[in-house]
């Protein structure tokens, strides 16, 4: 699989300015007709952030084995999240709701297929349109142009947990206690925590820069992952998103998930 | 002019004394917070705001509702306030000041707050809100300020206030419109997304800032026989109690559009509070109280025998105090966040150390209410 992020800033400022010059709206226009059933292409005039390379993730809810965690082991450990063997201060970046959590306004009543507690991935859906990175007084989270992966910079959050409370999937968690001391073997390639700051799902910004695959995606032994640009027709996960139908989480909101559920 | 606001008898100095330690006991819990972290609040991954953000939209409330004797005593020289505009706009300080100190507390790396100067953002909400908030802190404190100094040498105002006075009232909207946007744009969370959102943060405010400022005057009155006229005190029962209706009609208004469309997502919240959800009810007796004495205090206040009976009015006064304490100090934040974004339900309880932190802030509150409402009250001695 080729991640088309490539592009240098300079190159990127140049194909938007273009973009813009030719009008956006043309393309658009097109890019409704053709993608309506995906919503990928969906508009929404006043939040509307365009980047170059889109990245997304599909998850096949038939391929994803029952009482499996190796995608959530395999991030935890690489990105240091720390078990606080409690609810009230976890952290979790990947980890797995019944499908009623996450798909609400479903009629589970007479459905077989689709049972209510089915165990469902779920992570940051690093959002076309985030309320989270709107909200944050410090631009401490911001959506990345490049690759719109929404990013955290542990260092300059201050805490105010305004991203959590406007997160309409409750994809972010907050540093209640020292992450620390909770850390059995701290992973030196990923930076720790500070208590007092708000994390979440990268997207492994930090290797996919690289040309690798998330390692939630990488450690799926039942292949029921699969990372790639959602703005380039040819790429893997657009393929599967034009053949098969798929879900967001709550695309009422506007806000653009980028992570697809085939169910 | 400040040293008037320490002169007093054995009893003020203990009372100053006793709020000291209240305060020095939320400073010994913040420090505790500050190295051991948030997890020592009764806030979770669920409820990632608690009882300090409650605190602080309360008090926004009470800091916006000096505009209800400014706009009467200032625009529509509504002489009979001249003594409690003051009293107002001192406790619009104070007021502003403790909801600042729990935004300090609420954050999780308060170090880092000159961040929002470092890195201004006018898209967040909260960035607004920190500006309108210090700009009012700022605008009180130099008219009350110049108020007084302006009674003390009997001197008429200086021009240049008046326009300030004027720049306050529309300020004062400002600082609790923008709190209601920072919940009433959330996707999400359904209790606070509703338009109605910053009309009902003003009523509640109308209706508890004049309460409190009744019950503080009750007290002024009490200890330094110095007199509100009668009628300036029966004009706040009236501003209280237009408040006070107007937030329980809100408050319907928010029932009919949940219940009758009857959407899910809109009801529950409301459920939760009100009813209980899902055998989840630890909220419902402290709303339904809130409920009851709101009521009752609204139909005591429609009596004009209540209004001009000093005790009843300050019983109704306490009784609206208590009532939106309760709404917006507690339910209206923890609701939200019941059920959370995954609809799951996680209850929140107090803790020590938090509540040692809210009482301190409210200890410095109250320490400087008692220190600019004592410099005013030595100051009108001397003028007497």
């Amino acid at each position: 699989m080729k991640l088309d992020n490539e592009v240098s800033r300079k190159e990127f400022l140049k194909l938007t300015g273009l973009a813009t010059v030719l009008g956006v709206g043309g393309s658009t226009f097109f890019g409704l007709y053709a993608q309506e059933n995906q919503g990928l292409e969906k508009n929404n005039a006043m939040h509307d952030q365009k980047t170059k390379v889109r990245y997304g993730l599909v998850v096949d809810t038939h391929k994803c084995k029952e009482g499996c965690t190796d995608c959530i082991t395999a991030c935890h450990s690489k990105h240091n999240v720390p078990d606080h063997k409690n609810k009230k201060d976890e952290i979790k970046w990947i980890w797995k709701e019944p499908a009623k959590h996450l798909f609400a306004s479903r009629d589970y009543s007479v459905q077989n297929d689709f049972s209510s507690a089915k165990p469902f991935l779920t992570l940051c859906n690093h959002c076309k349109n985030p309320p989270c990175v709107r909200v944050c007084p410090t631009q401490a989270t911001w959506k990345r142009k490049d690759d719109g992966i929404v990013m955290m910079d542990y260092h300059r959050c201050i805490g105010c947990r305004f991203c959590m409370a406007a997160c309409p999937y409750g994809s972010r968690s907050f540093n209640w206690v020292d992450p620390r001391k909770d850390l059995k073997k701290p992973d030196p390639d990923f930076p720790t925590r500070t208590i007092g700051v708000v994390e979440k799902c990268n997207f492994c910004e930090e290797i996919v820069g690289e040309g690798k695959l998330p390692h939630c995606v990488k450690n799926c032994k039942e292949g029921a992952l699969t990372f790639g640009n959602l703005n380039d027709p040819d790429s893997e996960v657009r393929q599967i998103l034009v053949d098969r139908p798929s879900m967001t989480r709550k695309p009422e909101l506007g806000t653009g998930p980028s992570v697809f559920y085939l169910v | 002019m400040i040293e008037n606001g320490f002169k007093g008898n054995l009893y003020y100095k203990a009372w100053l004394l006793f709020l000291f330690c209240i305060a020095a006991n939320g400073l010994y819990h913040y420090n505790r917070q500050i190295s051991e972290g948030l997890g020592i609040t009764g806030m979770s991954r669920d409820i990632s705001w608690g009882f300090y953000v409650s605190n602080f939209t309360f008090l926004v409330g009470i800091a916006a509702s000096a505009v209800m004797l400014v706009i009467p005593y200032y625009i529509h020289h509504y002489k009979k306030f001249h003594r409690a505009a003051l009293y107002g706009e001192w406790l619009a300080v104070a007021a502003v000041t403790m909801a600042g100190l729990f935004i300090m507390a609420d954050m999780g790396q308060p170090q880092r707050a000159f961040n929002i100067l470092l890195h201004p953002t006018p898209s967040s909400i909260l960035f607004w809100d920190m500006y309108v908030l210090t700009g009012y802190l700022v605008i009180n404190a130099v008219i009350a300020w110049v108020c007084l100094r302006a009674e003390k040498s009997l001197l008429s105002l200086p021009g240049w206030v008046k326009p300030l006075i004027f720049l306050s009232i529309p300020w004062a909207i400002a600082i609790h419109t923008v709190t209601a946007f920072l919940y009433a744009g959330l996707p999400g969370r359904h209790l606070w997304l509703t338009a109605i959102m910053a009309p009902r943060f003003l009523a509640s405010a109308f209706a508890s800032g004049p309460a409190f400022l009744l019950i503080l005057l009750f007290v002024v009155k009490k200890l330094s026989s110095q007199v509100i006229e009668s009628e300036a005190v029966a004009t706040l029962g009236k501003i209280m109690l237009y408040g006070m209706i107007t937030n329980i009609f809100f408050y319907g208004l928010e029932f009919f559009t949940a219940f009758y469309s009857n959407i899910p997502d809109h009801k529950e919240s409301l459920q939760y509070l009100f009813f209980g959800l899902d055998g989840h009810d630890k909220l419902v007796p402290w709303v339904r109280t809130s409920l009851v004495l709101g009521v009752i205090s609204v139909i005591m206040l429609l009596f004009s025998k209540v209004r001009d009976n000093e005790n009843m009015l300050i019983v109704s006064a306490l009784l609206i105090f208590v009532s939106t304490y309760i709404d917006k100090g507690m339910a209206l934040i923890i609701g939200g966040f019941i059920p959370s974004t995954l609809g799951e339900i996680t209850e929140y309880t107090i803790t020590w150390p938090e509540l040692s932190i809210t009482l301190g802030i409210w200890a410095i509150g109250f320490f400087l209410i008692s220190v600019f409402f004592k410099m005013t009250i030595q100051i009108r001695k001397e003028r007497a």
